[in-house]
């Protein structure tokens, strides 16, 4: 038996489709110019031509091919050499639109593993992110604006070939540099792009997460029904209504918060949040209304609370908001938990104030992609930069 | 000689390799083989074939007439009177787009219309799920079509070109498709031999519809009205053409490996470690690859399994399956899809089996039947192990249930 090569890139839906994709194939390419052969697929069940959401992309790869026959043998890897995600809020969980539950970011890393995550972040911010894992695995930051772009367009920013060239830097048995070079002057024909490459290989840096680091929290769990106990007819019972809910400090019951499906959230497609401004709100519904995933809860003051186990963070919100900075969208790695805003508002709302502006004036401008023409084009003169500090 | 031309003619030459999927191998075939219009729309997974041609098309490397239907019946209908009209022609779907299109698919075969479609094996609705089964293209089984079904890009493109030389060949002018599983073929990237041009053109003759050709300068009718005086005969005809499908499909793999330089052995299925088998399975697509895996470790283990992967289903080799059958002592068929209420409530290879071994001269071994992987789920090599161990007891007298469901829930 030879030795057999898993990587897996976790990207969003449509804005990094073609990202995910090109990474994916040119690993084949690269390691088949050292004469190994390998196969490059989406995961199937993922729809990731829904805005955001979290799907993968794998490349599998052998020295020869009874062994790639033995990786094939299987819907999907069981466990992964190196793990990519290409936005770094990915690394909070991976609930895919196929109902696989929130799956934590390192799950199918081999002990030993790495890790590698495109961001601006510190290693400890992204750390804090990632569920803890039982064995310890290594973390590579390759530093760079998250590159967004759109199923049509491509935003030709260098994350792929620098990726590439991480990887042959944390697995050189896989391929080396100069394969990758090869396969980029064959691919694109761009020396430019060989050569960012090769500057990610020489920079590229491991640090190494010990079991006791991460996000404590156990993601929730679901168990599918046998055959005999579903119901007939292709039917499932419908999520209930919902109810109001207590003030935790006036303990007055009211508003309206509806019932959501407790095992498909969706707030992992999340990149940014919206933050409120309750003292500015003037309590027109809008928000409320648009939201397409109804993740505002009505409270019983009549104020309208993001729930951020809903949130997809497509924000609607913010563009329908008449009021100016009322609602606010954020990076959502500037965030660790899902907890209420209308909570903490209640709770001390001179602190919330605070806290608010910080959020505000301190995150890190992000969009959804394209949004006009020529978009790319001013947005890639700061990425390259960001990834030249590094 | 111009430069452009003399580099067009050196291209022309030369094999290539790619990482393309099983669709996008089909794509490259139907540049090969020059078709002339293909009819599209969109349904997943045969959407992924549509998107490359399209591809193929705006780069300017290939030269067809590309028509987005506005649903999958028009689609069948289109590419059903270009065919009558001499051009060679590409359709396809998946699952439900494939039943919506059955009308179009009916009339196909009886107008001896040699159309190539490519079926991206889905489930059918509902529930709306895209992974495979085979239900969808098993639906034309009875009608004249021409089913075979592939496990590898590189089969694909070989196949679809195969496909275009038996269909247009004037003793059958039968439509076939070429069934691909969703997911593991279509979307699945492997490296794949692509052929030079002359290779193709050497091996594919062009489409001449001859004296049946809908052309002004050849007038003639066609489907006109019947009745009970003719409907027989025009059935005998095209039981006829089925039966000649034999012998032109032995005749055009000959052809591929003598120009290709690649063998597929016996065209209608594959040997997988049969020659000192005890027992075998049998089954159709890619679930051959957790299969020969499984094999592969159970013959460390000590035991005598090979598998048979059937390639085309229609025709069905019935005399040589069964020929080749007679040599274990019990055989497994994994059917990736259903036949509710049939003889013994089994898939429909399994019933295929059962119906190919009834009238063999030589042994016939007990069949068992396996339901397996529907809906695109994971066939996993303890699946295999627990399906073959069933079969070994068969084998050896013990009375097994003939129709067993494999990796579902209960």
């Amino acid at each position: 038996m030879g030795r057999l090569f898993a990587i897996e890139i976790i990207y969003r839906g449509i804005f990094q489709k073609t990202l995910a994709k090109n990474i994916s194939r040119a690993i084949v390419l690269a390691a088949h110019e050292e004469g190994k052969r390998g196969i490059s697929f989406g995961r199937y069940g993922d729809s990731p031509e829904r805005n955001g959401i979290p799907a993968k992309s794998f490349a599998i790869v052998a020295t020869d091919d009874v062994t790639l026959e033995e990786g094939m043998a299987k819907y999907e890897p069981k466990e992964v050499d190196i793990t990519i995600a290409v936005d770094d809020t990915l690394c909070k969980g991976v609930e895919s639109w196929a109902w696989y539950g929130l799956q934590p970011v390192n799950r199918l890393l081999k002990p030993g593993g790495t890790l590698i995550v495109t961001s601006r972040e510190q290693p400890e911010a992204i750390i804090g992110m990632a569920h803890r894992k039982a064995a310890p695995y290594n973390l590579a930051i390759l530093k760079g604006t998250v590159s967004f772009s759109g199923l049509w367009v491509y935003k030709d920013d260098h994350t792929d070939v620098r990726l590439l060239g991480a990887i042959s830097r944390i697995l050189p048995d896989l391929f080396s540099v100069k394969s990758v070079q090869k396969v980029i002057m064959d691919q694109w024909k761009d020396p430019i792009k060989a050569a960012s490459a090769a500057k990610a290989y020489e920079r590229t840096t491991t640090i190494t997460v010990r079991p006791d680091q991460g996000n404590p929290e156990t993601p929730y769990t679901f168990e599918l029904p046998k055959w005999h106990e579903m119901r007939d007819g292709v039917t499932i019972p419908s999520i209930p209504a919902g109810r109001g809910f207590e003030d935790p400090t006036t303990h007055a019951v009211g508003g309206f918060r509806p019932d959501r499906n407790p095992t498909f959230k969706k707030f992992s497609t999340r990149t940014m949040r919206p933050v409120v401004n309750f003292d500015t709100c003037i309590k027109c519904t809008l928000c409320w209304l648009h939201c397409p995933d109804s993740c505002f809860d009505v409270t019983p003051d009549g104020l309208y609370d993001a729930n951020m186990q809903a949130c997809c963070g497509c924000g609607v919100c913010e563009a329908v908001c008449p009021v100016k900075e009322c609602v606010t969208m954020v990076n959502e790695a500037e965030f660790s938990d899902n907890s209420s805003q209308w909570e903490m508002w209640k709770g001390d709302k001179k602190d919330y104030g605070k806290w608010l502006q910080e959020k505000i004036a301190g995150h890190t401008e992000r969009t959804h992609g394209f949004r006009y023409r020529g978009q790319y084009e001013e947005q890639i003169p700061e990425m390259l930069e960001t990834a030249r500090e590094d | 000689m111009a430069p452009v031309a003399i580099e067009i003619e050196k291209h022309q030459k030369i094999d290539e390799t790619a990482l393309i999927t099983g669709s996008e191998a089909i794509a490259v075939a139907c540049k090969l083989a020059d078709v002339d219009v293909i009819t599209a729309y969109p349904i997943r997974p045969y959407d992924t074939v549509m998107q490359y041609v399209a591809k193929l098309v705006a780069d300017g490397e290939m030269d067809c007439e590309y028509i987005v239907a506005e649903g999958e019946h028009s689609q069948f209908e289109i590419v059903k009177h270009a065919s009558a009209c001499g051009a060679r022609v590409f359709c396809g779907s998946s699952g439900v787009g494939w039943m919506y299109a059955m009308e179009a698919l009916t009339v196909t075969p009886a107008l001896r219309i040699p159309m190539v479609a490519m079926v991206g094996n889905r489930a059918l609705d509902d529930p709306g799920a895209f992974g495979v089964e085979h239900n969808d293209a098993l639906a034309v089984r009875d009608l004249g079509w021409q089913l075979v079904w592939v496990d590898s890009p590189q089969e694909a493109l070989d196949t679809a070109l195969i496909a275009y030389r038996v269909a247009e060949d004037r003793r059958i002018f039968l439509p076939c498709a070429i069934s691909c599983d969703g997911a593991f073929l279509t979307h699945s990237q492997a490296l794949v031999k692509i052929p030079s041009q002359e290779k193709v053109n050497e091996f594919l003759p062009r489409y001449n519809r001859a004296e049946l050709l809908l052309h002004p300068d050849n007038p003639i009718t066609v489907a006109p009205q019947g009745n009970e005086d003719w409907v027989m005969e025009i059935r005998r005809q095209n039981y006829a053409a089925m039966e000649r499908t034999y012998g032109v499909i032995k005749e055009a793999y000959a052809d591929f490996e003598r120009i290709f330089g690649r063998s597929y052995g016996n065209p209608f299925f594959e040997e997988y470690m049969t020659e000192d088998a005890e027992v075998v399975l049998l089954g159709m697509g890619t679930l051959s690859t957790p299969v020969k895996v499984a094999i592969r470790k159970m013959r460390a283990e000590g035991k005598k399994v090979g598998f048979v992967r059937l390639r085309w289903f229609r025709p069905f080799a019935a005399e040589e399956l069964a020929k080749c059958l007679g040599r274990f002592s019990a055989v497994g068929v994994i059917d990736r899809d259903y036949s509710f209420g049939s003889p013994y409530l089994g898939g429909v290879v399994a019933g295929e089996v059962r119906h190919a071994l009834y009238p063999s001269p030589g042994k016939r071994p007990p069949v068992l039947g396996f339901i397996a992987g529907l809906g695109g789920r994971e066939v996993t090599v303890p699946d295999v192990e627990k399906i073959t161990a069933s079969v070994y007891r068969a084998g050896r007298g013990k009375s097994e249930p003939l129709t067993q469901w494999i990796g579902v829930r209960e």
